[in-house]
Parts: structure tokens; C-alpha cells; sequence
């Protein structure tokens, strides 16, 4: 093993969800993927598998990619019943066929939520985490001149976390491999990456507020705390920012009531 | 007022509110069997401690008032979230495969489900005696335990009950801090010592209790025969 171009080409057997379009009733089809290099990408034995289905006049398998180097986070997709694959921390485009011997089978599905509806075979739309950003997930600021890079300092700990929390590309596996489908570890991310710096602070409890309340306008589930997003986060962002998440929307939903009662309403 | 709807209605806030209600739970079943081992020492023993309890009148119905709002609250949520679980994912995988979720935490709401049961039946039997009436006393907490466990299929169902009680808490105690957002930052957040300190607690210091019994390492009182003296037993000076 190791070397370019060193490992055996395998044969594998592909189940692979196949849905025409939104609403559409979809299927599970078998395809043979042959002569697999095990140094490609998992989505480059798609592209090949494709290739074939092209060239014998079937629509190609549609799936979602853009970066195909682990930062845009949309490759997304169930296989064999892991998000992203078996390997851990990495997205299905990092994935690589090694992880695979001849022979395999491997079932394909696009991530399962109602918040997450598939548009077509595996490629699902995630608007649903766009409008969680929108909600809240942001830092207001006057415009003007740009800011001294060092004018605000910010504690090595609180970067450091900040930035791992950061590292979320919002590929949804964390939804995906949750049992009740619930986007609890995306938006903890988002919330303790923004509430860990000094900039994030004067909208900290306002954001938690709204971006739960968001997180269940979409109906995503409820959190019981299984473990999974966290397995199978590419970026391994770890269950502690749930914890966080709920202290702050906890501290935020009092401090609202306060905010009411000084403004005088109900 | 808005307040606590807007709560209740997040996913997060029902959460929270089954964490305080399952942390205060813990609390009384910690209590609960601690006072239960006394049965370990003898009818007499058992009794005045039964009786204390009963002693303290108002308060022991404020405990039970606050433990019932405890277990509804507890219940309603987790009904409502294993509703909004099952909403989230209307159509399942063809295949899955769970990485590191505990069995234990898997099964929260089947368990859930035989605790309520258990609570319900556990009630009838030494609470109401609905089941051994003949026998049943108010006064002799003592001689309703031995006549309990001296049916098999009680100890059975109350071995069943306690291992799914363990389980829950084995869950429980540890989400219970997270949920409450409380928890420290942990390099190893799965990692539970304090639970499953708990729950193997909890379980064993409950499952020996029906088994002592059966076994006959807690006997029926010495002196005149349990069924036969339970008027003899009778009223002190309850009112
Ligand atoms: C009697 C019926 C009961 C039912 C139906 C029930 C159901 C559940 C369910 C479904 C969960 C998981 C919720 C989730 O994470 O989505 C849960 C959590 C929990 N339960 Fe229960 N339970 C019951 C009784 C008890 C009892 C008797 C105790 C304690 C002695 C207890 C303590 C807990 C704790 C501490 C949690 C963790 C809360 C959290 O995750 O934050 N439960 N329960
Ligand atoms: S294609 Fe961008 S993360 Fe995989």
C-alpha cells in the first residue's frame, strides 16, 4: 500500500438512493462500480460509476460537491450507515477507496430530515441551516474603516475555542447521523463561535434565543445527547458547545423577561 | 408568564425541564432506597421509619405533590420530544449504523415507558394495596414487603424495573449536567464516572431488596406470624 497507483483495482457493489426530483417517490438501485482504484476519492468513483451511466444514455447519480478538499461541506452523504463514510473526521470528498476492499457493498443514501428534503438521488437542500445563520449567527458592526487587527485582544483559550467551534462547514452530518434529527450540534457550533470573542458578546443572548428558536421553526429534533454528531463531525467538533448552547439560551430566555419588564410590556 | 411558555415550547427549554425534574428524581430515589435498605434491619426498624415518614404529615404530601409535577413534567416532555424526534425523520436510512451512542441511550424512551408502568403498579401494590388485600396493612410497611416478595413474578418484574433503571440513569445522570449546560469542558465528554457511579448504585442497592426477601435474609417479623398479627400491629395513634 501507500505509493500512487500502488493498490489492486477493486470491484465493488453500489446501492444507491435514486430520487428524479423533490417529492418524487425514490428507490434503492444496485450498480457495479469495477475496476476501482483505491487511490481515488469516494467521489471519484461516483464521477466514474457516472461516466458509465452517461455513456449508456441513464441520468447520472446527482450529488453535491464543490471544494472536494474538506471545507465547503458539500458532499454530505450516508454510507453504510456512517455520515461521510467511515473514516473518521473527514468528508465524503476526503474519503478515499482504501477504505473499501474488493468486493464491498455500499449503500449510498442522501442525509435523512424533513428539514433537509432531497432534490434529487443525494443532494438534499440545506437552506434550513442558512436561515439558522440568518437568525442569528453573525456579529453587527458599524461599517467604516477597517479595524487595527489587534485592537480588540482576545485571550489565546477563547480564540482557540472560538476557532474550533469555527471549523464547522455546515455539511449537515450532524443532523444526518442524529437519531432525532437534530441540528442542536451545527447551531451550538455557531453560537459558541461567536460567543467566545469579545465582538460576539453584545448579541450573545439575543443570537441564542434566536437561533434556537430557528433551529425549531425548522423542526429539526430535540437533543437527547446520543453522541453521534460528534462522531461524525468531519471537523470533530466536540458535544461541549451543546452544553453551552443551552446555558446561554437558559441565561438568554430569563434576561428577555428582564428586558420586557424594564421596557414595561407584559 | 411568556416567559415559561416560550421556554417550554424550544426543544432546548422541554430539555432542561426534564433534567431538573430527572436530577430531582435521582435525588428521591437515592433517598427512597437508602430508607428502603432499612428493611435489611427488621420489621420493627422498618416500621418506625415508615411511620416517621407518615409523621410529617403536610410535608410528606408536599414531597408527594412536588414528585407527581416532577414525573408529569418529565413524561409530557418526553413524549412531546420523541414526537418531534419522529417528525424530523420522516423517511429512516436503509442502513445505520450507530458509532458511539450507549444502548443505554438508546433506549431512554422504552425504559422510560416500563418505569412508568413500574411506577404505577410499585403505587398499587404498597401504596394503595390494590393487589394483597387480604393481607394488606397501612400500619405494617414491613409485612407488605414480605408478602410482596414472596411472589416470584413480583421479584421478577422488580429485578426487570431496577435494570431498566439503571440504564436510564446510567444515561441520565450524565446528560442530565449537560442539558443543564453545566457541565465542564471536557477533552472526553461521553466519559460518565459520577453516573455510572449512580446508576450501579441505585440499581444494586434496589435489586437486592426484592431478592433478600424471596431468599429469606430479611424475614418475616419474629415474634407472632406476619398475616396473622397485622390487627394486633394496628393503630397507634394516627388520627
Ligand atoms: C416514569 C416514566 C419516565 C419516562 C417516560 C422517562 C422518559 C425519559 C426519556 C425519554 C428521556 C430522554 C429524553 C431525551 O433526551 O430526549 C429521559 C431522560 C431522563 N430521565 Fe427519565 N423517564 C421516566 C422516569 C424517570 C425517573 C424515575 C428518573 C429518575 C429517577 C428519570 C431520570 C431521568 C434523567 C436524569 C434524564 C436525563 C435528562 C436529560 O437528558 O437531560 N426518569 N427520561
Ligand atoms: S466537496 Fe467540499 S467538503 Fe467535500
Amino acid at each position: 500500500m501507500g505509493g500512487t497507483g500502488s493498490g489492486k483495482p477493486m470491484n465493488l457493489t453500489l446501492h444507491v438512493w435514486r430520487q428524479a426530483g423533490p417529492g418524487a417517490a425514490g428507490a434503492m438501485r444496485t450498480y457495479a462500480a469495477t475496476d476501482v482504484s483505491p487511490d481515488m476519492s469516494f467521489l471519484e468513483m461516483l464521477d466514474v460509476v457516472n461516466e458509465g451511466l452517461v455513456a449508456r444514455g441513464e441520468p447520472p447519480i446527482a450529488f453535491d460537491h464543490d471544494c472536494r478538499e474538506g471545507i465547503c461541506g458539500s458532499c454530505g452523504m450516508m454510507i453504510n450507515g456512517q455520515a461521510h463514510g467511515p473514516w473518521k473526521a473527514t468528508t465524503t470528498c476526503q474519503l478515499h477507496m482504501r477504505a473499501f476492499s474488493d468486493g464491498d457493498e455500499i449503500v449510498v443514501e442522501p442525509w435523512r430530515a424533513a428539514p433537509f428534503p432531497v432534490i434529487k438521488d443525494l443532494v438534499v437542500d440545506r437552506a434550513a441551516f442558512d436561515r439558522i445563520i440568518q437568525a442569528g449567527g453573525y456579529v453587527s458592526v458599524n461599517t467604516g474603516n477597517a479595524v487595527d487587527g489587534n485592537a480588540v485582544p482576545v485571550p489565546k483559550t477563547d480564540a482557540d475555542a472560538a476557532m474550533d467551534a469555527a471549523a464547522c462547514i455546515g455539511c449537515g452530518a450532524c443532523v444526518a447521523a442524529c437519531p432525532n434529527g437534530s441540528a442542536s450540534l451545527f447551531t451550538a457550533a455557531k453560537i459558541t463561535h461567536l460567543g467566545h470573542l469579545p465582538q460576539g458578546q453584545p448579541e450573545r443572548h439575543r443570537r441564542a434565543l434566536r437561533m434556537v428558536t430557528q433551529m425549531d421553526l425548522e423542526h429539526f429534533g430535540g437533543c437527547s445527547l446520543f453522541g453521534e454528531c460528534q462522531q461524525a463531525c468531519p471537523k470533530e467538533i466536540s458535544i461541549d458547545a451543546i452544553s453551552r448552547m443551552n446555558r446561554d439560551f437558559v441565561v438568554a430566555s430569563v434576561m428577555q423577561a428582564e428586558e420586557r419588564q424594564v421596557a414595561g410590556a407584559g | 408568564m411568556n416567559m415559561f411558555a416560550a421556554f417550554w415550547r424550544s426543544t432546548i427549554g422541554k430539555k432542561v425541564v426534564m433534567a431538573v425534574t430527572g436530577v430531582l428524581m435521582i435525588a428521591f430515589v437515592i433517598g427512597h432506597v437508602s430508607g428502603n435498605l432499612l428493611v435489611f434491619r427488621g420489621a420493627e426498624t422498618f416500621n418506625r421509619y415508615a411511620a416517621l415518614l407518615k409523621g410529617v404529615g403536610g410535608l410528606l404530601w408536599a414531597a408527594r405533590l412536588g414528585l407527581l409535577a416532577a414525573l408529569v413534567l418529565h413524561v409530557t416532555a418526553a413524549y412531546q420530544l420523541t414526537r418531534a424526534a419522529a417528525a424530523a425523520r420522516p423517511a429512516g436510512y436503509a442502513r445505520r449504523e450507530p458509532q458511539v451512542s450507549t444502548w443505554a441511550s438508546r433506549t431512554m424512551r422504552w425504559g422510560g415507558m416500563l418505569l412508568f408502568v413500574f411506577i404505577g403498579l410499585h403505587l398499587a401494590q404498597f401504596t394503595f394495596g390494590w393487589f394483597d388485600h387480604a393481607t394488606f396493612s397501612e400500619t405494617d410497611a414491613y409485612s407488605n414487603v414480605m408478602v410482596g416478595f414472596r411472589n416470584p413474578w413480583w421479584v421478577l418484574f422488580y429485578e426487570v424495573s431496577m435494570v431498566a433503571l439503571g440504564f436510564h440513569l446510567f444515561h441520565g445522570a450524565w446528560a442530565s449536567v449537560r442539558s443543564l449546560g453545566v457541565a465542564r469542558p471536557s477533552g472526553h465528554p461521553l466519559h460518565r464516572r459520577i453516573a455510572t457511579l449512580i446508576a450501579v448504585g441505585v440499581w444494586l442497592a434496589f435489586s437486592i431488596i426484592p431478592l433478600g426477601v424471596y431468599a429469606g435474609i430479611a424475614k418475616p417479623a419474629a415474634g407472632p406470624d406476619t398475616t396473622a398479627a397485622l390487627p394486633a400491629a394496628a393503630p397507634p395513634a394516627t388520627p
